[in-house]
């Protein structure tokens, strides 16, 4: 295939396309499964926000990397190394709670992502932002409710919580990373600052958790490499089937 | 050529939403501007309602589909997301439609931008004794809540 050097810009734009394709399809495959009607409605309609962020994305990265992509080429002809997702987006949905820990962890920070990048130099990535802020809005509340409930619900809803803590929180480091492509981003006043999103970021957690009777988990493991395309074994599966029916019927509309 | 633009703008903002059809486009504050050049090409702007609104695209094909209807064969659909939609665009009319349809209208805002902190009142009894049941609905635009006086649960539309 070709290999296309793309400016910095359409590497960053990438990412968060990346990040909200990927989140939307591990939540809408909660379609059905979820443990009541209205979070079932809930997860799938976060899940279309999501969406609708990663089409945006898509749209301006291939303006900025200058292949004329379409938002399916993105989504549905690149292999599982081409995505530059973070690692925590991919994480199994697991049982509820691991899904509302992944919910809060990343809805926190892309919420703070989005209403900085509402200041973006790029005016379409700030015109994409500020309706995202709006929606990142409500999936942050959504989390927060449900990560009170369970947090200080039942001891097994508690200890529930406390594993998927454990389990995703290590995934964390890699959202506030600092590479080549941040610098140049931030440099150029198109993307906040890692650093300073990192801050808002704690504060905000470190709120709810204290609320709903949590605690941060020490951790000392920090794996990365999303932004590179080097992936965690359940994103391979998870591409393979988002992928499929387009891949087996080439050009399928419905 | 405004006459052409006023036609265009009425047509176009009589075409319902998709997912509300009890209200136009119009109502709702998704149509935006209406030019029409000297060579009597078209550009209509809409915007979306929440980034993921699957009705956009059946919007976007009928609003160019009347316009040609009408005798107007150069239109061009845009969407634009700047500025952000908002609950304010909507119209009192489209307000009243809405409770018409059972569904409870947004709350206005204030001079300041901030919700007035009025009840959401149940477009069944009219109590405003109500509650929300789910912050996610029948659409992305929409929250259901309760009625405590006449237990009816009704859609909401969220203020966004």
């Amino acid at each position: 295939m070709t290999v296309v050097v793309a400016d910095a810009a359409a590497v960053y734009t990438l990412r968060l396309a990346d990040d909200s394709l990927v989140l939307s399809h591990r939540l809408a495959q909660w379609s059905s499964l979820a443990p009541t009607l209205e979070d079932d409605i809930a997860l799938t309609n976060i899940a279309l926000d999501l969406l609708g962020q990663a089409r945006g994305m898509y749209a301006r990265t291939a303006e900025l990397d200058g292949t004329g992509r379409s938002e399916d080429d993105y989504a549905f002809l690149r292999d599982e190394r081409e995505f530059v997702n973070c690692l925590l987006v991919e994480q199994e949905n697991g049982d509820f709670a691991m899904t509302i820990v992944r919910q809060l962890l990343c809805s926190t920070f892309q919420l703070a992502q989005w209403q900085a990048l509402t200041q973006s130099t790029d005016e379409q990535v700030a015109a994409i932002a500020a309706k995202a802020v709006k929606e990142s809005t409500y999936h942050r509340d959504h989390a927060t409710d449900w990560t009170m409930r369970l947090g200080d619900g039942t001891d097994e809803s508690h200890q529930r919580m406390e594993m998927a803590l454990a389990t995703l929180f290590p995934y964390v480091t890699e959202l506030f990373e600092v590479d080549d492509v941040t610098r140049d981003v931030v440099a150029r006043g198109v993307a906040p600052d890692p650093a300073i999103l990192g801050l808002e970021w704690e504060a905000y957690i470190d709120k709810v958790l204290g609320a709903a009777t949590l605690q941060r988990p020490e951790g000392t493991w920090t794996p990365t490499g999303g932004r590179r395309g080097l992936h965690t074994e359940p994103f391979g599966y998870m591409v393979a089937e988002m992928q499929h029916l387009h891949r087996s019927h080439p050009g399928v509309i419905w | 050529m405004v006459s052409s633009v006023d036609e265009i703008r009425r047509i176009a903002g009589e075409i319902p939403d998709p997912e509300l059809p009890a209200l136009t486009i119009q109502d709702l504050g998704i149509l935006r501007e209406v030019r029409v050049d000297a060579a009597g090409a078209v550009v209509v702007d809409i915007t979306p309602t929440y980034s993921g609104c699957p009705a956009l695209e059946v919007i976007r094909d009928d609003v160019e589909r009347c316009i040609r209807e009408q005798g107007y064969p150069d239109v061009t659909v845009r969407v634009v997301l700047s500025p952000a939609w908002t609950t304010d665009w909507m119209t009192d009319a489209g307000r009243r439609k809405l409770l018409d349809y059972g569904i409870a209208p947004p709350r206005e805002r204030g001079a300041d931008l901030q919700l007035l902190h009025l009840s959401v009142a149940c477009p069944t009894c009219g109590s405003a004794h109500t509650g929300e049941v789910a912050h996610f609905g029948s659409t992305q635009c929409q929250a259901v809540r309760a009625c405590s006086d006449c237990r009816e649960t009704f859609p909401h539309f969220k203020e966004h």
